[in-house]
């Protein structure tokens, strides 16, 4: 690049500094690298990259400490929330965060998550909803829809066999520890931009030690799902937010008032 | 410090916390509670942490966070409360961070009760959770030995980054005896070169125990087995008693080790030439200790609160080289001073007799309670 390039060049788009330079190992179409950048994006713009602890979950997401320039553990299935807790019980003044998927977090991990929410930690919980259990090859979850044909459903889930989906927000919610629990999506640039505010307000809540906070995040799984990437997308939309609805389900009164700032409302 | 009345579990809760212990995290289970019930307390008001968990395997897994951070951190629990531990503890083992555990074992398999047992000692000694590693397993036999022990855990799991269990049993949790606690230590203000802490001014440091290369996890493997033939070097402990002139040993770890003392004094009484051996770590275990006894005695007699776990370690050491009897009770009974004396009395008369012994020692002791009914 010249010195006269710089002096043109305005840089408007770059990789976050939260980021390390690893190429992720995520399929194509998968919408687990937008919810990383977003995250890394907000820990950049709030100055939290040197005080920020990750905690790893297992699913695809395992290997996320590899994209994050921060200091991050790895937790056995489903118990990022007790982990998380350790660490922040014994560094308050740190940034924790979880990272979880479906399987891991409303499957194995779900007596870990509500009784963190229920504690009130003061921790933030990402939460990457794709409706199946992907790492391993795309077996059924919880979360997993109504008929919804996986590699352990493969007639589509049936109900009065294994039961009904679980919603992880609208649950964890009604818990008095809970303080900013939303549901946002990651099907298109509007909702993207969304998830991206929940995602700074989620970390607000924490700095301002208000407690529990956690985003659901509905993803993709092209692969497993056996659709493109483009039909991925369009799945979202018809087929999992009619079922799994984007709202605020839980957002303290503090938190509420900095988003109306924020948007001017 | 003066001696107090102080009851085991009460005692190692309060030495773990003179120790500098800045975190606890626990589950209430009899015949453990106290212990976390005096965590309750005590952590809070210190201004450190202390979280009662939804469940053991919530409470192993914020104290392998906590760990993470190079925290002073433990938890304690009961049989049924570790078997949940086990998961976290392999992870913890293979992400290399301290960790100390408080094991007051009862009477199991499955619920079992909760009367004092050593059922356990194959879990926690030679493993419990999946993949290879190693915890060095410390038994005190009074509450004196509990405190010392619990206070010399947390430099032994920080010195070789290692999990330290203090294994006893329901008796010793609940018995009250004099003893002295340590004095206060200042909770340590300096952060580990290996911890998590925010990457301030430095990379950032990764702690997991995900190798998915297996070169790379066998590396871990090896240097986790180099750093284990180190504690084995130099951390074996156990205590003998009157064995300068015996011809008979009596080995004992814990409770069962304390009662095997008394009936081993009543032998002598009689003019049996009887010892005790004693381990203090049942892991490393004092192989070269029982090896010299084989060498040296007409005959041992290991003696456990469980069907002879331990008994194999010690054959694995005598080698054939001396008669080994075995004498124990299970599933939360306790042998009396008594019974361990009647066993010394028949291994010294049948060793004198050179009636040779047939088949495993084992299976001679389950001959023998048919006596019992059992």
């Amino acid at each position: 690049m010249t010195t006269l390039d710089n002096q043109i060049e305005q840089i408007v788009y770059s990789r976050p500094a939260s980021f390390t330079d690893a190429t992720t190992h995520y399929c194509p179409g998968c919408t687990h690298g937008i919810a990383h950048r977003l995250v890394a994006e907000v820990i950049d713009e709030m100055g939290l990259r040197e005080r920020t602890i990750g905690v790893a979950s297992v699913g695809c997401s395992a290997f996320s400490y590899n994209y994050f320039d921060v200091d991050f553990v790895e937790a056995p299935h489903g118990r990022a929330p007790a982990m998380a807790t350790g660490i922040k019980r014994v560094l308050p003044d740190n940034i924790v965060f979880t990272y979880q998927g479906d399987g891991d977090m409303m499957s194995i991990g779900t007596a870990e998550i509500t009784h963190a929410a229920a504690r009130s930690e003061n921790i933030t919980v990402i939460f990457v909803n794709n409706a199946n259990f992907a790492m391993t090859g795309g077996q059924m979850a919880p979360t997993t829809l109504p008929g919804q044909k996986t590699s352990s459903s493969v007639h589509g889930r049936d109900t009065r066999q294994s039961g009904f989906p679980v919603r992880a927000a609208e649950m964890l919610a009604t818990l008095d520890g809970a303080s900013y629990v939303v549901r946002r999506s990651l099907h298109d640039p509007k909702n993207i931009r969304k998830a991206k505010k929940a995602i700074r307000l989620a970390f607000e809540t924490q700095v301002r030690g208000l407690g529990f906070s956690m985003v659901e995040l509905l993803s993709t799984c092209p692969t497993n799902w056996g659709l493109s990437p483009k039909e991925a997308l369009e799945w979202v939309e018809e087929m999992m937010v009619p079922y799994y609805p984007l709202n605020d389900m839980k957002v303290h009164p503090e938190i509420a008032n900095l988003s109306n700032e924020r948007t001017g409302g | 410090m003066p001696k107090e009345l102080i009851k085991g579990n009460i005692a190692f809760a309060e030495a773990a916390i003179r120790s500098g212990l800045q975190a606890y995290f626990g589950y209430p289970i009899t015949p453990q509670t106290e212990a976390l019930e005096w965590m309750s307390q005590r952590m809070p008001e210190l201004g450190r942490a202390f979280v009662q968990a939804e469940s053991e395997l919530a409470a192993v897994n914020m104290v392998y966070g906590a760990a993470c951070t190079g925290a002073r951190v433990m938890s304690s629990s009961s049989s049924p409360g570790v078997s949940l531990m086990m998961e976290g503890m392999s992870y913890i083992a293979a992400t290399e961070v301290p960790m100390v555990l408080v094991d007051v074992v009862r009477g199991g398999p499955g619920l079992g009760n909760i009367a004092p047992a050593q059922g356990d000692y194959n879990q926690i000694v030679h493993g419990g959770g999946h993949g290879d590693y190693h915890p060095i397993v410390l038994a005190p036999a009074s509450v004196q030995e509990l405190i010392d022990l619990t206070a010399q855990a947390f430099d032994l799991a920080e010195k070789y980054r290692a999990i330290v269990v203090v294994l006893i049993d329901g008796s010793l949790g609940q018995m009250m005896e004099p003893a002295e606690l340590p004095p206060m230590r200042p909770v340590r203000s300096s952060v580990p070169e290996w911890a998590v802490h925010g990457a301030h001014e430095r990379p950032r440091r990764i702690l997991t125990s995900i190798y998915i290369n297996p070169p790379d996890m066998e590396t871990l493997n090896m240097r986790l087995l180099r750093r284990w033939e180190r504690i084995k070097a130099a951390e074996v402990r156990c205590r003998e008693y009157y064995l300068d002139d015996a011809r008979f040993a009596v080995v004992g770890f814990g409770t069962a080790g304390r009662i095997a003392l008394s009936a081993v004094r009543m032998a002598r009484a009689e003019g049996i030439p009887v010892g005790l051996l004693r381990p203090i770590t049942v892991s490393p275990f004092p192989d070269a200790a029982v090896s010299e006894l084989a060498r040296q005695m007409d005959g041992l007699l290991v003696v456990e609160m469980n069907s002879g776990q331990m008994l194999e370690d010690v054959l694995i050491n005598t080698q054939g080289r001396t008669r080994v009897e075995f004498y124990g009770r299970t599933g939360g009974m306790v042998p009396l001073p008594d019974e361990v004396l009647e066993e010394i009395r028949r291994l010294a008369k049948s060793a004198d007799s050179s009636v040779q012994a047939e088949g495993h020692p084992r299976d001679r002791w389950l001959h023998r309670m048919k006596d019992l009914n059992l």
